[in-house]
């Protein structure tokens, strides 16, 4: 049988919550909490958007976590903090800790592609509403709304360059929706657009990086903010090229 | 008309809620956090109270629920802050600056950009203030009177 460290848990708990899109020094004050519940009161966690450590003790061998890629599910979050809470509570040792942890980190997606994708397009369509579009242009922007956010999926896991996936679904946002406007379904242009890049715009990013900023965590908030100003640019040079051309 | 807005940025921020994998149990008051923020940032804007300012309070008020929500539930309370924050980020005005900047209007487009960052920010100090209004109930020193009555009411003391 696979014999887990505290070192184990922490790590593992911490590369979670990372990967899914929790704020760094929600990681880090988990990963001391856990390590604390099992009776190491110097650990020391360092969390950046791209990598954690992690020391038992002030002189301990400190060990090291890549995160290569990030994406957002929160519900993975909220699970890894109901696990952290349990092994403060001490109702989980080591090994329960672990397993827990790594039945987490094989669950698949909480709601299946078709349900994200409706939810984009529904989201599309209700921000055309709310920055004052008609009603009429719900439809295309719904439509519109659900394309760019699959071509964003679908370029994301092609390319694996975030950026550039992006910027092109961006750019068949705008072109989707001069189209609808040419064949003469939809009314403003402005409003189908608006609504319809607003599932991809980086809401989570810039919340978690004004918090990190606000809790002390410079660098992480930094990089956070950065990337959030990559995504919001690559959307607006996404969308300009189409303006451009036409 | 207002009833409008709310139904729909109950479902705009339901819908991002789903995006970001936020788990079915809250799904709910995700979007009733996005309305709430939404509704009150409309009904202050049509009462001619300056944009940023109801942004600010917007905001505010946002970050204040999802604290009460986050203790409710026991979960993160960063599934509910991203939830009511989504309706309030200034898209609409963004897509116009850089509608603006791709036309060289420069001159037109430098305002647009100028109050896009001025909302950003407001979003960004609402969700502290709020922040800094619970460590201080946390951390105050209140709290020593508070918890002689907490959870078992006058009975303990």
């Amino acid at each position: 049988m696979e014999r887990y460290t505290v070192t184990d848990v922490c790590l593992l708990a911490g590369k979670l919550m990372l990967q899914s899109g929790a704020e760094t020094y929600r990681v880090e004050d988990t990963m001391v909490r856990i390590a604390q519940a099992f009776g190491m009161d110097r650990a020391q966690a360092h969390a950046t958007p791209t990598a954690i450590m992690f020391a038992t003790d002030l002189t301990e061998p400190t060990n090291f976590v890549r995160i290569v890629s990030r994406e957002t599910d929160l519900h993975k979050v909220t699970q890894v903090n109901g696990v952290s809470r349990a092994i403060s509570a001490g109702h989980l040792d080591v090994t329960e800790a672990a397993k827990a942890l790594e039945t987490i980190d094989n669950q698949k997606d909480t709601y299946p592609n078709y349900i994200q994708l409706l939810a984009a397009a529904f989201a599309s369509g209700c921000f055309t509403i709310m920055f004052d579009g008609s009603w009429l242009d719900f439809l295309p922007a719904f439509f519109v709304g659900a394309l760019g956010y699959g071509l964003m999926s679908y370029f994301h896991d092609m390319l694996k360059i975030r950026f550039f996936a992006e910027f092109l679904a961006a750019s068949f946002v705008g072109l989707f929706a001069y189209l609808i406007i040419f064949l003469n379904l939809g009314q403003q242009i402005d409003k189908i657009v608006i609504g319809a890049i607003m599932p991809l715009v980086p809401g989570l990013l810039i919340t978690n990086a004004v918090r990190d900023l606000m809790a002390g965590h410079l660098v992480s908030g930094i990089t956070k903010g950065a990337e959030a100003f990559l995504t919001a640019a690559a959307i607006g040079a996404g969308i300009a090229v189409i303006f451009f051309i036409f | 008309m207002l009833a409008e807005q709310l139904v729909a940025s109950f479902f705009a921020a339901a819908g991002f809620a789903i995006i970001f994998n936020v788990p079915r149990q809250v799904l709910f008051q995700c979007g009733t956090v996005g309305a709430v923020g939404w509704f009150l940032y409309r009904l202050l804007v049509l009462n001619t109270v300056d944009e940023v300012v109801a942004t600010l309070a917007a905001a505010a008020v946002v970050a204040v629920i999802s604290q009460i929500f986050a203790k409710w539930f026991r979960t993160p309370i960063i599934i509910f802050n991203v939830s009511g924050i989504i309706p309030l980020v200034p898209g609409g005005l963004a897509y116009d600056a850089m509608r603006h900047f791709v036309e060289n209007n420069y001159e037109v487009a430098i305002p647009y950009a100028a109050r896009v960052v001025m909302l950003s920010g407001a979003i960004a100090l609402g969700l502290v203030f709020s922040e800094i209004i619970n460590q201080m109930i946390r951390n105050g020193k209140w709290k020593s009177y508070h918890n002689k009555y907490d959870r078992k009411g006058l009975e303990r003391s």
